[in-house]
């Protein structure tokens, strides 16, 4: 139980039930299907990437884990001879895989882990979890069950024998598993040479047998200890190779075994890339690139960014709150049909429907778009349908390319900025992302301040700077920028040009005080230093310093022609997903809050007008458990059942009241009275009180607070 | 002269035995008194105990085969439930003697079944005339099966009136072995711990064959001056060996000194030697990447052990709890009010609190602190307003499952969970800088 994902029904019901959910609120199915389609399409793009990325991104660990476990092995077997190898104790190798407090993203990596070393190394793998081993007996039974299976997968024709002596039956103990290792290993240079090259040729003759513990953290102690002590009898018949995923840190191994079982082991330490970076490279390929035509808006990347960052340092979470995004955007927007390359959106303008074209009518961007239009034109556009058509075409085409100068200059931005002290305006490129999102950046005080401190930038900083920013315009698909580039370039002539003058004024400044020390005389020495302080004071600005200007104030007016923040640009509600509070309620619950309103306030769930009183006063025809729950509220840690059934009966009776007899308030009813008991059985169901010993007759609080 | 004296053995044997065996030969010759000659009863069962690599069994198993008595040899860690053991004994019993009628699968799952099977097997694998050795190693781990297990493999002999005896070998002592109903009492044996000249004369034992015993035993003698300290095991002490013995011959390979210059080796090794009790000993480094970098003549330095990177990266919020744990758990109730309300009471600085206080609380390690608490102090400690959400939960959840934090006491979950941080002030510093 670690850092758990909730998947949100919704996702779960476009997986699985098809596109027909889709139309489901909303009217006009045909594009219902469509958006289906262009989500799916996109998903799949994005998962592709991602695992490509991922991939990448692994690749190091991966390698390093398979030359560690070729090593490991190997050795042994070639010089078991010589006499420095009868002495040394044999080792089981072990591999300390630090991977980070995520535990949810472990899964996947250990996948892929798997399917690596199968492909390279062996195909006897077994991945142990700690739930499944709180016994010794248990973890024996596991690993021999998925050692045994995995031969069964690699030629499963062979052997039917094997396959009918259920687990059950093989004596779970390392003698059987050592057989077991020795009968496979045998077999293809005996048996069925053919069949068996295709493995045998990437898996040299014996394999090491691969034992995963994936969270090392939960595993018991004695198991552990038990299991490395069994093994290390056996280290010389079978190649064991352990692999520890380590969440924390990898003193966990010493806490966790004595040094007379560690002593067993030969221990490297592996650490895979950090999560921070990892999400880094995720944000940089997927969010920052002209290639998806989704984006995120400011507020809902803030949300997920924050999530991460706060509660649970998940890649995958991330982007599974992604892919919500999308389900939900395409879910809930009917224009997102028109969310897709630039090609295929024109023509999915053409074939638009009425309702879609009012649809486009009712966003509030175009709507500001149309009022800066000349009358004829907003007449236009508001009744006639093609030029409407027309107009969007134009619109998006100028999207697009916003996106393309919006991230080329972005990371030009961010060039400057992440070498600034103290970065005013955020390290990682996400931060500047979100500041340009959210609002007009150049208004910001951080911008403000960062220029300022781009204005003190020395000249070889800028220099690289300079240079960096030619290459992100260079290497941008925006079509805009061969001005920009060209005027980038001559900045850096001229910076070269005044490193040239800069040796020239060395010199005059070099016989200048040459001539100072000529001479000697008081008065005229006098006077050409005044005249020196003179010159200092009057020559404010070199040359450099102007160009630094210069420099930074076009850097400026490219902040300020490029990165306005989406929203507002026209149309960007086809493309953005913004609502921030829908993903925060899916992906943030609030269970303590959720159930607070529900008793509290039952108006807010139950949607029934007798019971919308606000206010202090309690409605006697809410629920009985909301009427509890109420009067609970005011008590403190101990509650009289008594005085507590008072209350109730009082409540409940409020509007009996005036046609109630005299003789009835008296006695509680017993009607009252069952439903008192139930719903207060049903709170501390709910966790809100429990029964005291304290006193009698008295249940005590278990919450605090509350209102 | 040889110590080892036995009527039944020809001296050749017990000759090689006592080669094989340096520094237990009064052990040994007290075993051999106790077996007595092949074909008569010995004692029914042996308990036979000392520490660590103390010799136990490899002195068992070089003593049986060199006399080739016949004898089953079970590591009880390895078969961890009674019915493994007991087949594991029935399996080895039948390939013991004689390689006739391989019964495929025995099942054998109590102690009736397995005397049953016994007799029939020793009966048929014409045993009787000789005393068969059961040895159990490891035997701490039979207290944790059946209770009627260890008295009934006491009293084997008896069970199946065959001519069987059962040596225990056990690291710690027979009293915490002895059953609250009593049993029959073994005959106890005690394998004392080598001494450093005991160590010295085993390590010297093997040496290389490119290099002369003197210049090796020079080398162990060095190697315990460094070690012998911190460990007297001798499977480590020979590992350890191997391992620097490379680095040890290195100047003699070179040249620039011969096998007799004891005072310039001693140089050379004696650093290296301190860096390895720092490093490979404590298994901070593994072996191989020690020989890696002696081969490699690189600084250890470069290589950073297992507890160099103690660091740990945590989510904020995840910190903050964690920090609001250790706070809860160190810091007694009664100054919350005082440490974490805004508007507190003047408290009065009386020397009766700064008593109370000196005692320090890190010494008495954490206490146990409902969960509530823990979240009152994280909202106090946290600037902005933290909701209670479901992430937040979760991650107590799973700082538990890290081993930071620990729950206390398993009760229902409606009834207040309790926590208890587990981690260090280091650690927590480290956390929150």
């Amino acid at each position: 139980g670690c850092f758990v994902f909730k998947p949100s029904p919704k996702k779960r019901r476009v997986t699985q039930k098809a596109a027909i959910d889709f139309r489901e609120r909303n009217n006009d199915s045909e594009d219902a299907e469509l958006r289906f389609v262009t989500c799916q399409s996109l998903w799949n793009q994005i998962k592709l990437e991602k695992e490509q990325i991922q991939e990448d991104l692994n690749k190091q660990l991966f390698d390093n884990l398979e030359g560690f476990l070729r090593r490991s092995h190997s050795e042994r077997q070639e010089k078991t001879t010589k006499w420095t190898c009868q002495m040394k104790s044999s080792e089981i190798p072990t591999a300390a895989l630090v991977l980070g407090v995520n535990v949810t993203d472990h899964d996947l990596t250990f996948k892929s882990l798997s399917e690596v070393l199968q492909n390279n190394i062996t195909p006897y793998i077994a991945l142990l979890e700690a739930k499944d081993c709180p016994g010794i007996k248990n973890l024996m039974q596991k690993l021999m069950g998925q050692l045994m299976n995995c031969y069964i997968d690699v030629d499963s024709l062979e052997d039917e024998d094997y396959v009918q002596v259920s687990q059950n039956r093989i004596r779970c103990s390392m003698t059987s598993l050592i057989n077991w290792y020795e009968s496979v290993t045998k077999k293809p240079d005996s048996e069925t040479p053919s069949k068996k090259r295709t493995s045998s040729s990437r898996h040299w003759q014996s394999p090491p047998v691969v034992v995963i513990f994936k969270d090392m953290e939960s595993f018991t102690t004695k198991v552990l200890q038990d299991f490395i002590v069994i093994c290390s009898q056996h280290i010389r018949e079978l190649p064991l190779v352990l692999i520890f995923g380590i969440a924390t840190s990898p003193m966990i191994i010493h806490s966790l075994l004595p040094h007379s079982v560690s002593s067993l082991l030969c221990i490297e330490l592996f650490q895979s890339l950090s999560c921070k970076e990892h999400l880094s490279t995720i944000i940089d390929k997927l969010l920052l690139t002209a290639q998806f035509p989704f984006k995120l808006g400011g507020k809902v990347l803030q949300v997920l960014i924050n999530i991460f960052l706060y509660h649970d340092f998940s890649v995958q979470n991330f982007i599974k709150g992604y892919q919500l995004c999308i389900v939900e955007h395409f879910y809930s927007q009917p224009l997102s049909v028109l969310c897709c390359q630039l090609v295929d959106a024109k023509k999915r303008v053409n074939s638009l429907s009425h309702d879609q074209c009012e649809n486009i009518r009712r966003l509030p961007s175009f709507r500001r778009y149309v009022e800066r239009q000349v009358s004829e034109k907003q007449i236009a556009l508001l009744t006639a349908d093609s030029c409407l058509k027309e107009t969007t075409q134009k619109l998006l085409e100028d999207l697009h390319v916003y996106h393309e100068n919006y991230i080329s200059v972005l990371r030009c931005l961010h060039v400057f900025t992440s070498s600034l002290p103290k970065y005013p305006l955020g390290k990682q490129i996400r931060e500047l992302h979100c500041a340009c999102l959210e609002d007009q950046v150049w208004e910001t005080e951080e911008y403000e301040s960062s220029l300022q401190l781009a204005r003190m930038l020395s000249k070889s900083d800028l220099v690289t700077m300079l240079q960096q920013c030619v290459e992100i315009f260079v290497s941008s698909s925006g079509k805009e920028f061969d001005k920009t580039v060209e005027k980038l370039k001559e900045f850096l002539t001229q910076f070269q040009k005044l490193e040239a003058e800069a040796f020239q004024e060395q010199d005059v400044s070099v016989s200048s005080q040459k001539e100072l020390q000529k001479k000697t005389d008081l008065y005229h020495l006098q006077k050409t230093l005044l005249e020196l302080k003179e010159s200092r004071r009057s020559k404010k600005l070199t040359k450099f310093e102007m160009l630094r200007f210069e420099v930074v104030d076009y850097i400026d007016s490219l902040v300020r022609n490029y990165l306005v923040p989406a929203d507002h640009k026209t149309l960007h509600e086809i493309v953005y997903f913004n609502t921030a509070s829908v993903l925060r309620e899916h992906l943030n619950a609030a269970p303590r809050i959720a159930l607070h309103t529900a008793l509290n306030n039952p108006y807010c769930y139950l949607k029934n007008q007798a019971l919308k009183s606000d206010g202090g006063n309690i409605s006697n025809k809410a629920p009985d458990i909301c009427i509890v729950y109420r009067l609970h509220l005011e008590c403190g840690r101990l509650i009289n059942l008594a005085d507590w059934l008072e209350a109730f009966s009082t409540v409940v009776m409020a509007v009996e009241g005036p046609n109630a007899d005299a003789a009835s308030s008296e006695q509680v009813d017993d009607i009252i009275h069952a439903r008192f008991i139930r719903a207060v059985s049903e709170l501390e169901l709910l966790g809100f009180i429990k029964p005291s010993k304290q006193k009698t007759d008295h249940v005590a609080r278990l919450t605090w607070g509350g209102c | 002269m040889p110590n080892l004296e036995h009527p039944a053995y020809p001296a050749a044997t017990l000759l090689q035995l006592e080669s094989l065996v340096p520094c237990r030969e009064s052990q040994v010759s007290m075993l051999l008194s106790i077996f007595g000659e092949r074909q008569q009863f010995s004692f029914p069962s042996i308990f036979i105990y000392g520490h660590t690599s103390s010799g136990k069994t490899y002195v068992m198993q070089t003593l049986l085969k060199t006399l080739q008595l016949p004898h089953i040899f079970v590591n009880c860690v390895e078969h961890f439930t009674s019915r493994l053991l007991l087949e594991e004994i029935l399996i080895q019993l039948q390939s013991c003697s004689s390689e006739t009628a391989q019964n495929s699968h025995m099942s054998c799952d109590t102690l009736n079944d397995f005397v049953r099977l016994f007799k029939q097997a020793v009966e048929s694998r014409e045993l009787q005339d000789q005393t068969l050795y059961i040895v159990l190693d490891r035997a701490e781990q039979l207290r944790e099966m059946e209770a009627n297990i260890l008295p009934a493999f006491l009293r084997l002999q008896e069970l199946t009136d065959r001519n069987v005896t059962v040596v225990l070998l056990s690291e710690i002592v027979w009293e915490l072995f002895r059953p609250n109903i009593g049993c029959f009492e073994p005959f106890t044996l005690y394998f004392p711990d080598y001494s450093i000249g005991h160590l010295q004369k085993i390590l010297s034992q093997n040496h290389p064959p490119e290099y002369s015993a003197d210049f090796y035993a020079a080398y162990i003698n060095i190697l315990l001056g460094v070690f012998y300290m911190v460990c007297r095991d001798l499977k480590e002490l020979q590992h350890l060996a191997a391992l620097n013995f490379s680095k040890y011959c290195e100047p003699v390979v070179r040249g620039e000194a011969n096998e007799r210059d004891t005072r310039k080796l001693w140089k050379n090794i004696e650093p290296h030697l301190k860096k390895a009790m720092q490093t490979v000993y404590l298994r901070e480094i593994s072996s191989t990447q020690w020989e890696r970098l002696q081969h490699d003549d690189g600084e250890p330095g470069q290589l950073k052990g297992l507890s160099a990177h103690t660091h740990v990266e945590l989510p904020y919020y995840s910190k903050f709890l964690l920090i609001a744990a250790y706070l809860a758990s160190y810091n007694p109730v009664r100054t919350d009010k005082r440490f974490f309300l805004k508007h507190h009471g003047k408290i009065r600085k009386t020397n009766f609190m700064k008593k109370h206080e000196k005692t320090s609380n890190h010494l008495l390690g954490p206490k146990p602190f409902p969960l509530d608490r823990l979240l009152a102090i994280l909202y106090s400690i946290v600037d902005n307003r933290v909701a209670p959400t479901a992430n937040i939960f979760s991650q107590i959840t799973s700082l538990v499952t890290l081993q930071l934090l620990s729950m206390v006491g398993h009760n229902d979950q409606l009834d207040g969970p309790r926590y208890k941080c587990i981690v260090s002030l280091d650690f927590i510093r480290a956390i929150a800088r």
